[in-house]
């Protein structure tokens, strides 16, 4: 069975792929790197930002160095989600989509990191916590705060 | 190497299980996501440290999800020519004693949950050394029967040679190289395997539609978006045994006659990311992926996207407008996928779990599959069996069997001994059943008729301290948010039942207030565009019908019969039972709490935001809930 030609797919997630680079590098979406992409691939900027404000995954505000994602899925919902978030809310005095002063922590909320058999969970930048309890959150910001001190920085800029 | 023939694929295998059975000392950790939320990570290191510095020969494996999560970190060993241990819980300190003894070359039983026997059908009657029980003999597995999850915690995800070692690309080898695509199509299609995705849609005939529609290329995408917020199979098998999907993705895109593949992958998990696109270079690199593969003359490749957090997007419509570059939005059908699909063209599209079921089709055949569950429910289905619940896991067992077997007898019955009181299938598109209900078999039909649906596995446990009112105002929150806003009934009718359930929670709600939702309800399901917005309404008509009891209290007396909505209820010490230990004042977010050390405390009613942390730390038991 021979190779049947296939056309250069127009964009096949390349505009997602791109996205995602850019959020990987700068922790958001800067402008000029928006307009870049735009040029790049070959779409229009509209194309661009209207991706970019439909999915959950971006942001357009520079991040804090660390990002706690509050699972509110189902799962973590019914078992005390919430209180973990409310907890951390009046722990860092920030509402979720906000960062602390010191730009050490950006809150959010998640529906679901699929460990469900674990709730209610909470992921710090690539960690996930299970079995959590509103008690046991200063010991995990801690650890950060922690790691910072240390002079261990991935702030990266 | 490049693998060339059905004898390249042997040496494979060879190499597959010199790994899987070593001759040495083999520790496997359970490192899937759920594992490493609970330690895993320090458990695998304190294990390659002290075995360092014991100078244990041994090889540190990590494995994926073996399903009962609630038992993670999960550990198991294997000595040569022996039984393996499974042991839970695991402590980076039970690690540290772990190896001590094995070092004194010891295999202990204490502790240990289950011994995994190294025979595949040990001989009946038989028990094994030390007392433990086998593990497919545990409440949690006896009634499991593993076809989806065959590998899952049981191989090396990064290892497609232990795949191999385990039947696998031998049906993609058949299927390449013995049978033409319309026998494949025949054998799937008298599998009666039905989608996995949720909407249970017969995948040979999906297959046959595509493979009949005219039009060039066509595509095939497996849907890894896994939306429903609860649900985490997709990303077990994606994360533990991402070959499976790999080759079922492969010999669906001979069967309907394309050369490219996708695999859109939910952003949310990134491990699974990392591991299907490994898995899909190892396989590139050995041939089993690209030009003609096993010299049958077949080319076939794989695209991994990466997903950006929309819960639409798992519609296939809105998938496929998300690869082509565009926003995740919905569009009408006909015509389906199979027909106009990706850029046009004629696309399967199906569920991870789908495709790593195609193998073992083609393996054993559509008669063995399809004398498995039921009639027109043929084969097994993945739950994750979470919420309040005592055993909390992925649970694949045959159609068929009923709630109640699921919930009670796997489940091990509710959190901490508690009556279970509903429970939700199918996400925000599915709704609660009440625990009545619980003799019902599982299948499509049943689960339709009594008005949630089997969706793609998500069931979510409920007990007395679940508030049905607030769930289905929880759901309605999150389809309004993830409505795509295309279609005005799914963007309007979300908000509007919304601020109605909001009202009831608030104890602004009236009598009236029910019929209106209810009719609410009716119009967004008949007038939505997608299946987001026609099954958004199930969690609240699901409610209504089966708890409208608890929507009576909160309307009419104003309470909330579980203790959870704000408005309607008032947090209390009970001075009696308080010792005066401080901790409900330390850990109150509001600064509610005061009391002197050793005295009895109060809660300041003006402060106290009902978040019931208090609740929840008070060691005694000592602060009630007034509802
Ligand atoms: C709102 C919405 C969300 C969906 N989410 C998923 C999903 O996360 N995963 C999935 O496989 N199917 C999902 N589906 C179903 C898909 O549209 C499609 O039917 C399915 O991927 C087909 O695969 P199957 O035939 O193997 O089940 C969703 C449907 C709707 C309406
Ligand atoms: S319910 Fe929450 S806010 Fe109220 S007293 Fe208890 S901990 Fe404090
Ligand atoms: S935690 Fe319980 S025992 Fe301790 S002070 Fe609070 S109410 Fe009293
Ligand atoms: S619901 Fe929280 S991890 Fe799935
Ligand atoms: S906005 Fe998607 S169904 Fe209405």
């Amino acid at each position: 069975m021979p190779l049947i030609p296939q056309p250069p797919p127009p964009a096949g997630g390349a505009l997602l792929a791109r996205l995602h680079a850019i959020n990987a590098e700068y922790g958001y979406l800067p402008e000029e790197e928006l307009r870049r992409a735009a040029e790049e691939l070959g779409v229009p900027l509209s194309q661009v930002y209207s991706a970019a404000t439909f999915y959950a995954a971006f942001s357009f505000q520079p991040r804090g160095r660390h990002t706690i994602h509050v699972c509110l899925g189902t799962a973590c919902y019914i078992r005390g989600g919430e209180k973990l978030l409310e907890k951390l809310e009046s722990t860092l005095g920030v509402r979720p989509g906000e960062t602390t002063d010191d730009r050490a922590f950006t809150v959010e909320t998640v529906h679901c990191v699929g460990s469900c058999s674990m709730s209610p969970v909470m992921r710090v930048d690539g960690d996930t916590y299970g079995r959590l309890r509103a008690d046991l959150l200063p010991r995990i910001l801690r650890k950060y705060r922690e790691q910072e001190a240390g002079g261990v920085s991935d702030e990266g800029m | 190497m490049k693998v060339c023939s059905r004898s390249d694929l042997e040496t494979l295998r060879a190499k597959g299980l010199s790994t899987l059975y070593p001759s040495r000392l083999k520790v496997s950790v359970g490192m899937a996501t759920c594992g490493l939320a609970t330690g895993a990570a320090a458990v695998y290191d304190t294990l390659r440290d002290e075995a360092l510095q014991r100078e244990l020969d041994l090889m540190l494996v990590a494995t994926g999800c073996l399903g009962y999560c609630q038992q993670e970190p999960l550990v198991e060993v294997r000595m040569p020519g022996r039984d393996r241990v499974l042991y839970a819980r695991m402590t980076a300190d039970r690690a540290r004693e772990l190896i001590a003894a094995l070092a004194e070359g010891n295999l202990p039983t204490e502790g240990a949950l289950a011994i995994i026997p190294e025979e595949k059908e040990p001989p009946a009657g038989s028990k094994p050394a030390g007392g433990l029980p086998r593990l497919n003999e545990l409440p949690f597995y006896a009634r499991q029967r593993k076809i989806i999850l065959r590998n899952c915690g049981l191989i090396d995800p990064t290892s497609i040679e232990e795949y191999i070692a385990q039947g696998g690309y031998e049906a993609m080898a058949h299927a390449l190289l013995d049978l033409t695509p319309e026998q494949v199509i025949d054998e799937v299609l008298r599998a009666g395997l039905r989608g996995r995705g949720g909407a249970g849609f017969p995948t040979g005939r999906k297959w046959q539609v595509c493979h009949d529609a005219p039009g060039q290329p066509k595509y095939v995408i497996c849907n890894g978006d896994e939306g429903d917020p609860g649900a985490y199979m997709d990303r077990t098998v994606l994360e533990s045994d991402p070959h499976s999907v790999i080759e079922g993705l492969t010999i669906a895109g001979y069967a309907i006659g394309a050369h490219e593949g996708y695999i859109y992958v939910r952003d949310e998990y990134p491990l699974a990311v990392e591991r299907v696109t490994q898995a899909v270079a190892r396989a590139q690199e050995l041939g089993l992926l690209g030009e003609n593969i096993l010299e049958s003359g077949f080319d076939f490749n794989i695209t991994i996207v990466r997903g950006a957090g929309a819960f639409v997007c798992g519609e296939e419509t809105a998938l496929i407008s998300s690869i082509e570059g565009g926003l995740g939005e919905p569009r009408p059908k006909p015509p389906f996928p199979a027909i106009s699909g990706l850029w046009g063209k004629p696309t399967v599209i199906n569920n991870v779990k789908t495709l790593a079921t195609v193998p073992v089709i083609i393996n054993r055949g559509a008669g063995w599959y399809a004398a498995i569950g039921t009639e027109n429910n043929a084969g097994t289905v993945v739950f994750s069996l979470v919420g309040r619940v005592a055993n909390t896991g992925l649970v694949e067992v045959p159609l068929g069997l009923t709630l109640r077997e699921m919930i009670e007898g796997i489940g091990g019955g509710g959190l901490n001994g508690k009556a279970v009181k509903a429970v939700q299938t199918g996400g925000p598109s599915g709704g609660c059943l009440p625990a009545r209900l619980f003799d019902l078999p599982i299948s499509y039909e049943t689960l339709t008729q009594a008005g949630s649906i089997m969706g793609s596995g998500g069931m979510v446990v409920m007990d007395e301290n679940t508030c049905m009112v607030d769930v289905a105002r929880y759901f309605i929150g999150f389809t309004m948010a993830e409505s795509c806003g295309k279609c005005t009934p799914c963007r309007e009718g979300t908000h509007y039942m919304y601020e109605i359930l909001t009202r009831i929670v608030e104890g602004k709600g009236t009598p009236e207030d029910l019929d209106l939702l209810e009719e609410v309800a009716r119009w967004v399901k008949m007038a939505s565009l997608c299946g987001l917005g026609q099954t958004a309404p199930n969690p609240v008509l699901s409610t209504l019908r089966y708890f409208h009891d608890e929507y009576e209290a909160h309307v009419e007396e104003k309470r909330c019969p579980a203790g959870v909505c704000r408005a309607l209820i008032r947090l209390a010490i009970v001075p009696d039972l308080c010792n005066g230990c401080g901790l409900c004042r330390r850990e109150c977010p509001a600064g509610a709490i005061s009391g002197e050390k050793k005295k009895p405390h109060t809660i300041n009613p003006e402060l106290c935001t009902r978040c019931r942390i208090c609740y929840d730390v008070c060691p005694v038991g000592a602060i009630e809930i007034v509802r």
